[in-house]
């Protein structure tokens, strides 16, 4: 394997990493929010 | 910081600010990582193995930081029982793992071209093993109370006492010179070329704020999710 291959192999652990992180958190949030909101809400 | 102990004053200021650390931080970590991809140079010993850096200092900063965070939280709690330090512990646990994951394994993959080594139990390369442990044990702790309904008092003296690791880390490669370099980076100054250095400033701050964000987003989650059953317990007992 050539550096190259180490590095592209570094950059995509990181990079998806960071985004199912992101990712995780914005879809658990968002969820919760409109649970919230819509128990706030009369029926 | 007791200003800040009424979750609605928190939440009017956690709203904009999760957008300007996401967009701030999506910024500055898209040119750290193509600056260390493209226009910075290869070192003269690593070659290109070196742009590695980019993604893996950030990662190390921020697994460490993560935990400095649970412990700041920890005392907040224990100390001033301040309302949001249980929610911010819990916040932070999940972000500061996937960033001790990201440095174990980015400085696995950077260890085997440079030292002919996937893993070594080297005194950096493990106590760095040990906090991801420590994440994973706040993680399944802090759950675990939550579910009883407890304070969170146990997951907040855990994360106080896993605090001895941090420092462990941070002296591990003047104590124990195996494998992993020593400190490259320092108040100082920094021993690295400029032509190398430029991007990692950039990728660091970036990936910062992307934690940032994502910490907020949690506990927003965190706080959605407790009115909710706060509401629910209510309706229950009427």
């Amino acid at each position: 394997m050539n550096h190259w291959s180490f590095v592209t192999a570094a950059y995509s652990v990181a990079l998806l990493a960071t985004a199912g992180l992101l990712a995780w958190s914005y879809l658990s949030m968002r969820k919760a929010e409109s649970a919230a909101e819509k128990l706030k809400r009369p029926e | 910081m007791h200003r800040f102990a009424n979750p609605a004053r928190f939440l009017k200021i956690a709203r904009p600010a999760t957008v300007w650390l996401f967009v701030i931080g999506l910024i500055l970590a898209v040119a750290g990582v193509i600056g260390g991809l493209t226009f910075s140079s290869p070192d003269y010993l690593q070659g290109e193995t070196v742009r590695i850096m980019y993604v893996h200092v950030p990662a190390a900063w921020l697994g460490m930081g993560g935990w400095a965070g649970i412990a700041a939280a920890s005392i907040a709690q224990l100390v001033w029982r301040h309302p949001l330090a249980t929610v911010a512990g819990r916040a932070l646990a999940p972000a500061g793992a996937t960033f001790a994951a990201i440095c174990l394994l980015t400085g696995s993959i950077w260890g085997r071209p440079t030292w002919g080594t996937w893993w070594e139990w080297d005194g950096r390369l493990t106590s760095m093993l040990i906090l991801f442990f420590l994440y994973l044990g706040y993680i399944a702790l802090a759950s675990a109370e939550k579910e009883r309904g407890g304070e969170g008092r146990i997951a907040a003296l855990f994360g106080l006492v896993g605090a001895v690791n941090l420092p462990i880390i941070h002296y591990s490669v003047l104590w124990w010179r195996t494998l992993h370099q020593g400190q490259s980076i320092g108040v100082e100054g920094s021993s690295i070329d400029p032509s190398i250095l430029w991007p990692l400033p950039l990728s660091t701050l970036g990936f910062t704020c992307l934690f940032g964000a994502a910490v907020l987003m949690r506990m927003r989650a965190e706080l959605a999710e407790a009115k909710v059953e706060a509401r629910m317990r209510r309706a229950a007992a009427e």
